[in-house]
Formats: structure tokens, sequence, C-alpha cells
């Protein structure tokens, strides 16, 4: 009997634990979190803000989901990890040996060195304990400023305004996300954004968070030098790997994250790194190295328990996707669809006129097949665009196929003749099928 | 600190997603809270001939408030969901203020089914006279009141759920339509019979909820009915479109819980042992009510029988349908009677389950396991389980009422009826051998 032990309990962290047992009857499994008791889904932090959801409504798993499966939580820090002994020292517990050891450290929000960053009333978004932190400290509070937009920032915005506290977005890029996001898309999410009554910052740049008498922040400081009053600010510019306490460890060798190979062994034997803390040295084409996404947490545990237990299976993610919601509008991704075009390839767009919803499909300029989707405001379907990128299909298939794609809800207006009609006139194959129940079910909706 | 309970929330709204209140939001919640605090004036038998005028007072304040409050709420920001604050609100975290209303609602439901003659409740049914006469009535019945009372409270929180709603139109359509089954089937058709002299016949009711026709002998064409909707409409309806068709489009309790009970919908209770109760609760229902309606039926000519229509009728839609359904809406959510007790819901479950094309199919690996869908289920299912795992959701208690889709911020979910070959693939493995092939279920409505 091997004791397994993973130092996290986030997406990647409980994943390895729930497939080593899947795999393994009778191993000792232990999970180790300074952050909480319970997993508990990170990306539903901002729900709890807004009211939507309590704490432990966040949680995927009853209590008692993991004393019936035999996975040990344990509430501690880890601070020190000696790989030739196999043994942890926690801060509380002594220390503990293990057989094989899981690093799922997660991320920490990124601070760029500016003055004021530590004052009291200023923090970022990522665990529980900066949510806690964040209802503190704007109970009751009339003003906020939200620095860096991606994606924490603008769920930041959502939750803040949700409280009805004013709400300053400074966006360092002249247009929200771009690096990421294509211009007409990023243009969208502007338009949206000001549309909840945000006061959207672009090319806005943090200088100085200034304190008022108590070491609280009180206002911010522009580069333009604009003071703008505040008294929370929130630190959303990017995330990195969480490896603070392996920094300069003698064996296992670090990058921006812990370096992995394709099965996710560090440098180190038995131990392996998953989630936002692992850099893959060698990404397949179109991934990158670190990648801080719930999704690919959950691969790499599912890989490394399987790797664990005996069946190794070289890292493959297949197509890059992911999703995200803007405040309203949201946002599906397939393949590599990178802000700009790439010369050899082209992009057919789509706007619908009367709603704040897109469809981008990137495709070769010679061949035409296609290679990434963007969606916005509407809904596809993941197999379907898998299929269409791995068989390589054209952008005339996948005009054809169309109607697989749609997994928007029943009676939402149908994008597909609009889509395939900005694609070149009116299609022969295909129509979209309609049943009777639909027919009269439409006959009745409101225009 | 904790985490649940935050101290900064400032809203009295129910529905607020900001949380400050301008003037014209602050006028419809006096008007509203103005109509509240004057209903106990509609139990207390004065007005004369005045009485119909005080009712549509009372009854206009509550309207006029609801509507103002609701149409100028939303307007303040875009479509979208808006379920800021649910968890925190007095009347909807099911805290104290949900006890209070909740005991309310129950002592009123309860007076109401068991003691319609005391004066109370006379002074009430009066003052709905003047409609009972546009039937050809000549009084209202308790029932009479009741009905209108259930209507108003449908149509009007209808209108209010279709605003709150507004991006989606799947809940536009099915709230317009629950909207009009209880006005149409539920009201209008059985009081116009009646007031012609015919039985109070409600189409949208029939065994077994609706037990009186089994043993009514003078109309037998309602019998007919009651066998043809449950053994031909209910199952080809539900094959084609899952049990949703009934519970959460055409049936006035459904209606009840989608409109007027949707503030409460959370409150519905996920856990593993809730399901276990749930399992036992709902088909021992259908089980006695099977029996005493044999029973009854092979019995109906010798009146011997009369406790057991006394026990279906009384114990079962009563106060199990009636007063704890309804009562326990900002408590326990909007769908106890449904999940516990309902026998409609039990046949239609075991149809959805094993004979239907429904199924909520789940995208790929989209989930992010927030759980939004499973809080948003007033039905109590676990949505996330089965989303996480990259799994379509096949439940008997499904009603399909569409919220769980509705609230998923990564769109992972979809209510579909499809082919049944591969209606609830395995779920996705990366590391172990898979079937190859696309496994969606491709739209074909």
């Amino acid at each position: 009997m091997r004791h397994h032990i993973i130092i996290g309990n986030g997406i990647a962290g409980t994943t390895t634990a729930r497939h080593l047992r899947k795999h393994s009857s009778e191993d000792r499994i232990t999970i180790l979190s300074k952050e909480s008791d319970h997993f508990f889904s990170r990306t539903a932090l901002m729900y709890i803000y807004m009211g939507h959801m309590t704490y432990s409504d966040t949680k995927p798993y009853e209590d008692s989901f993991w004393a019936k499966n035999r996975i040990a939580l344990v509430r501690d820090t880890v601070l020190a990890l000696d790989p030739v002994a196999k043994s942890l020292q926690l801060k509380n517990g002594g220390a503990l040996s293990y057989d094989t050891l899981t690093l799922a450290l997660g991320s920490e929000p990124n601070k760029w060195g500016w003055p004021g960053q530590d004052l009291e009333g200023v923090r970022g978004l990522y665990s529980k304990q900066d949510l806690e932190y964040m209802e503190q400290y704007t109970a009751g509070i009339s003003g906020a400023v939200v620095v860096g937009g991606g994606l924490i920032g603008i769920e930041m915005v959502e939750m803040l305004m949700s409280r009805g506290i004013h709400t300053t977005f400074l966006v360092r890029e002249d247009s929200f996300w771009n690096g990421v996001l294509p211009a007409e898309e990023s243009a969208m999410i502007n338009d949206h954004i000001v549309e909840h009554h945000v006061d959207l910052r672009l090319k806005g740049e943090l200088d100085e968070v200034l304190a008022d008498d108590h070491g609280r922040a009180r206002a911010v400081r522009t580069r333009e030098g604009e003071e703008i009053p505040c008294q929370f600010v929130g630190l959303t510019a990017g995330v990195h790997p969480n490896i603070a306490f392996l920094k300069d460890h003698p064996v296992i060798e670090t990058n921006r994250g812990i370096l992995v190979d394709e099965l996710f062994r560090t440098s180190a034997p038995d131990v392996y790194a998953a989630g936002d803390c692992a850099e893959v040295r060698e990404p397949k084409p179109g991934r990158r190295g670190v990648e801080a996404v719930w999704y690919t947490g959950k691969m790499h545990g599912e890989y490394i328990a399987a790797t664990i237990c005996g069946h190794p299976k070289p890292y493959d993610p297949g197509i890059w996707w992911n999703s995200a919601k803007f405040m309203d509008i949201e946002y599906q991704t397939y393949g590599t669809v990178l802000a700009k075009c790439p010369d050899d390839e082209r992009d057919f767009f789509w706007r619908d006129p009367e709603a704040q919803r897109t469809l981008r499909i990137r495709y070769k300029a010679d061949g035409e097949q296609v290679t990434g989707f963007n969606l916005f405001g509407l809904r596809g379907r993941h197999v379907v665009c898998e299929h269409w990128i791995h068989r390589s299909a054209t952008l005339a298939e996948v005009m054809d196929e169309l109607g697989a794609l749609n997994f928007d809800p029943e009676f939402y207006r149908r994008f597909e003749p609009a889509v395939r009609q900005t694609h070149g006139g009116v299609s022969t194959s295909s129509p979209v099928q309609k049943g009777l129940f639909t027919k009269i079910m439409r006959s009745l909706q409101p225009k | 600190m904790s985490l649940d309970f935050p101290t900064s929330d400032k809203s009295l709204s129910l529905v607020a997603s900001h949380a400050n209140l301008d003037a014209i939001q602050k006028i419809g919640l006096f008007l509203l809270t103005f109509g509240v605090v004057l209903l106990p004036l509609l139990f207390m038998g004065f007005g004369g001939t005045k009485r119909f005028w005080m009712l549509l007072a009372v009854f206009g304040l509550i309207a006029m408030g609801t509507l103002v409050h609701t149409f100028r709420t939303y307007q303040k920001t875009p479509p979208g969901i808006r379920n800021d604050n649910m968890v925190r609100h007095v009347f909807t975290s099911g805290g104290t203020g949900g006890w209070m209303l909740g005991v309310a609602i129950t002592a009123f439901y309860t007076l109401y089914y068991f003691f319609p003659n005391t004066p109370p409740y006379k002074a009430y049914t009066a003052l709905f006279d003047p409609v009972a006469k546009l039937f050809g009535h000549g009084a209202a019945s308790t029932w009479f009141a009741y009905g209108a009372t259930y209507t108003f409270a449908v149509l009007l929180m209808g209108i209010r759920a279709i605003l709150r709603y507004r991006h989606n139109r799947y809940q536009i359509v099915r709230t317009l339509v629950v909207m009009a089954a209880q006005f149409g089937l539920a009201f209008m058709i059985p009081h116009i019979l009646s007031g012609l002299n015919q039985p109070e016949f409600y189409p949208s009711y029939f065994w077994p909820l609706e037990p009186k026709s089994m043993w009514k002998n003078e109309t037998q064409w309602i019998v007919i009915w009651s066998f043809v909707a449950v053994l031909v409409i209910t199952p080809v309806l539900t094959y084609y479109f899952g049990k949703r068709w009934y519970c959460s489009w055409i049936c006035g309790c459904g209606g009840l819980a989608n409109t007027f009970g949707d503030p409460w919908r959370h409150l519905s209770d996920k856990s593993l042992r809730a399901w276990k109760i749930e399992r036992v609760t709902v088909y021992s229902v259908l089980v006695i009510v099977t029996v005493l309606t044999a029973y009854i039926f092979i019995d109906r000519t010798s009146g011997v029988s009369e406790w057991a229509r006394k026990l279906y009728g009384w114990f079962i839609i009563s106060a199990f349908a009636g007063v704890i359904g309804v009562g326990f809406y900002p408590i326990f959510g909007t769908r106890v009677w449904c999940r516990f007790g309902c026998p409609m819901a039990a046949i239609l479950g075991i149809l959805q389950k094993f004979f239907s094309r429904f199924r909520i199919t789940t995208n790929g690996s989209q989930c992010i396991s927030c759980g939004n869908c499973s809080k948003y289920c007033e039905m109590g299912i676990d949505v996330r389980w089965y989303a996480q795992r990259g799994q379509n959701v096949v439940r008997a208690s499904c009603v399909g009422c569409g919220m769980c889709a509705a609230v998923c911020p990564r769109g992972v979910l979809s209510l579909e009826n499809g082919p049944r070959d591969n209606r609830t693939p395995e779920p996705i493995s990366l590391t172990l051998p898979q079937k190859s092939g696309i496994q969606a279920a491709v739209r074909t409505d």
C-alpha cells in the first residue's frame, strides 16, 4: 500500500485524488490544503460575493464524499519538501512521508511593483481568503478601482457593481483583453462593459495607490496623473504559478512554473506537478507551457493518476478550448483563434446586427480547413467543433453542417440562416430541421 | 467572519440587482406593501355592496406595486441572469423572514382548505360574487374564490418571470403557456362549464390528480377523458418532450411554482439524503393512491369507501399538494409537493426515465463545477454532478424548467429531445479507451 500525497485541493489536486482512487482501491490518499477544508469551485467565488450562492453551494462534493472514498483531507501548510527522504514538513502536523507526491499549488495574483500595492484595501482575487478580504473591505464602500483587464478583472467589476459600488476599470490596453480577443469581439465587450455603467478606462494605467492616514487605500493615481477616489483596489493583472516555497529548490527544477515532462514528472523522483503551477517543458503546437485554466488542471490530474497507477499516457490535451462570461455575454473558444489573424489564415466573421452575438471561424488561406472558432452570445457544441478541427473540415463543410454546432436553448433565434447568408448567398443543402412542435411554439413567441 | 452572511447588504428588494433603489422602485414597493398590509381587511366582512371595490383596490395595489417595481428594476439592467442577493435577502434566503412567510402562507392555506366555512373565509369568498355572476353562478364558491386568487398570482408573477428572464426565449414561451394554461384550462373552462350547469371540468387535471372523476358516475365523459389523458396522451407527449410538457408547461402547481414561487426556487435541498427520501415518498404516494382508487372504483356504489375518498382528497391532495406544497415555498423551495408527493409526477418520471427522448445534454468538458445549475434547480437535482463528468442528465424528477441551462455561465447545458440511442453516453475519459465518433445528440426538434 502506497501513500499518495497531493498538495492543493483545487480542481487539479482533487481530480488527481479522485482518479487515484478510481485506479486503486487500497492505496492511501491524502490531500493537503492551507486554503479550505474541502474542495470548492474557485470559479464560483464571484457568485458567493454576488449572493447567487453560498460558500457551501460551491462545493462540488458533499462533505461525506471524502470519507466514503477514503481520501484524507488535512488542513495545514507545507513548509519544506525533501525529495530524497520523501517527506514533507508541515506547519502544525509535523512530518509526513509519501510514496508519490503531486504538487497542485495553483496561482497567485500578479503584482507589478506598483507603489502602494500592499496597502490595506488592495487585493487580488484568487483564493477563498482573497474573497473574504474583499468581502470585509468592500462592506459599505461607495467606490472601487479594478486594475487589469482580463478574465478575473471583469469578474471583479461585475461583483462590485452587483453591490451598487461605483467601479472604475483600468485597462492598460486600448481595448478590453485584445491580446487574446480579435478587435471586433473586444470592441463589443467594451460596449457591454459601458452598458453596465462601469467607468471603463481604456489605456488606463495604475501609477500609485494612495493611502489615507491609517494606511488604507483612499485613491489611485493613474499614469495621466488623475486621482480616482476609492476605498478598495482590485489587482487583476494576471496570475503566476504559486511556487514561492520551491524557489531555488536543490532538486525540483522551476522556470515560470514547476517544469514537468509529458507524464507530469518533475525533476524529483515520484514528484508530479499539476494545474496552474505546472509548466510543460515541451508543449504541443498551439498550447502553452503554463495554462492556468480550470480545464487543463482537470486534465492534468487525470493523466497523473493514470501514470502513478501504472497506465502512463503521454499528455495530449487535444485542441485548445476555453470559456468565460463577460457580464452577460457568454464566450466559448475552440481551437486556436489568436487576436491577430496569421498571414496564412483567414477569418469568417458574423455579427448579429440586432444582438450581441458573434461567430468567428478561422481557416487556412489555401484549402479553407477550419482551425478555430470564437463564439460570443452563442452556445456551440464542444464535440462538434473538436470533430471539425480534427478532421480538417473546410469552411464550406462547416456551413453545410452548421445546425450541429447550435447548442442554444430551444426557441432561441437560430443563427444558422444569417450566418450562411453572410458566408455567401442562400444555402442549398441541409436546411435547419424544424418539427411541428417547434413551428407551433415559434408562432407563439414574442417578436 | 462568515462568507455566507456578509454584513454589507443593504438591499430590501426581492429582485433588485443593484443595492440602490430609486424613487420609482420605492413607490412600487410602497404600493405592494400597502396592498399586503390591507389584505386582512378582505377577511373582515365589511363593506356591504362596496366590498367588490375593496377587493379591486387591494388586488390593484398589489398588482400595481409588483409591476411598477419589477418593470423599473429590470429596466435599469441589461437583460441577463440577475440572481444577485438571492441567498442573502431576508425573504429569499430561507432564514427568519422565509420562515415567517412560510408559516403565514401555511396557516392561510390550512384554514382555507379545512375551515372554509368560518366567517373570515366566507367573507373573503363573498368578495368574488360579482366575478362569479359573470360566469352565471349565483354566488362565488370557496373554490371559485380560491381559483381566482391563484390565477391572479400566476398571471401577476408570470409577468415578473417574463421580464426577469426576458433574454431567454425558452423561459418566455414556457411562462406564457403556463399562464395561459392556468387562466384557460384551470379557471375559465371549468367555471364557464359550471355556469352552464355542466360539471366543473378541469381539462388539465386528471387521474391521479383529479380522483373524483373516477367515482362520479354521472359524468362518464370526464372519466373517459381521465383515462385517455393518463393512458394515451401522457405517454405519447412524455416520449417526445419529457415530463416537462406537463410539469412546467401545463400544470397549475408547476405554474404557481415557476411564477409566484420563482424567488424561492433555489431553496430546494440538493443533498443525497433528500434524493433518497424523495424516491421513497413520491412512489409510495403513487402506490397508495393507486390502491385507494382501485378500492373506491370497485366499491363506488356502496358508499363504504367514503373514508378512502376522504383520505385521498383531504390528506393527499389538500394537505400535501395544497398546504405543504405552497406553504413551504419560502422555506424548502417551490417544488416540495411535485418532488416528494405528486403521483402524476411519479408516473411522468418513470416514463421520462425509461421511455423518453428528453435529456439535458452536457456540452463536452466545458463545466467549471460552479454549482449554479444545482443551486437553481427547483427539483433539488445535483445537476453539477452530471455536468462536471461530461454526462447527460436523465433524471425522473427533472421537470424541464430549463433554469439550469439558463443560469449556466459557460453554456454547458441544453434541454433536448433527441434519438434515444446513446442518450446517456459514458463520461468522457482522457486516459481510458473511448468509443470513437461524435457522442452528441444533434438537435432534431
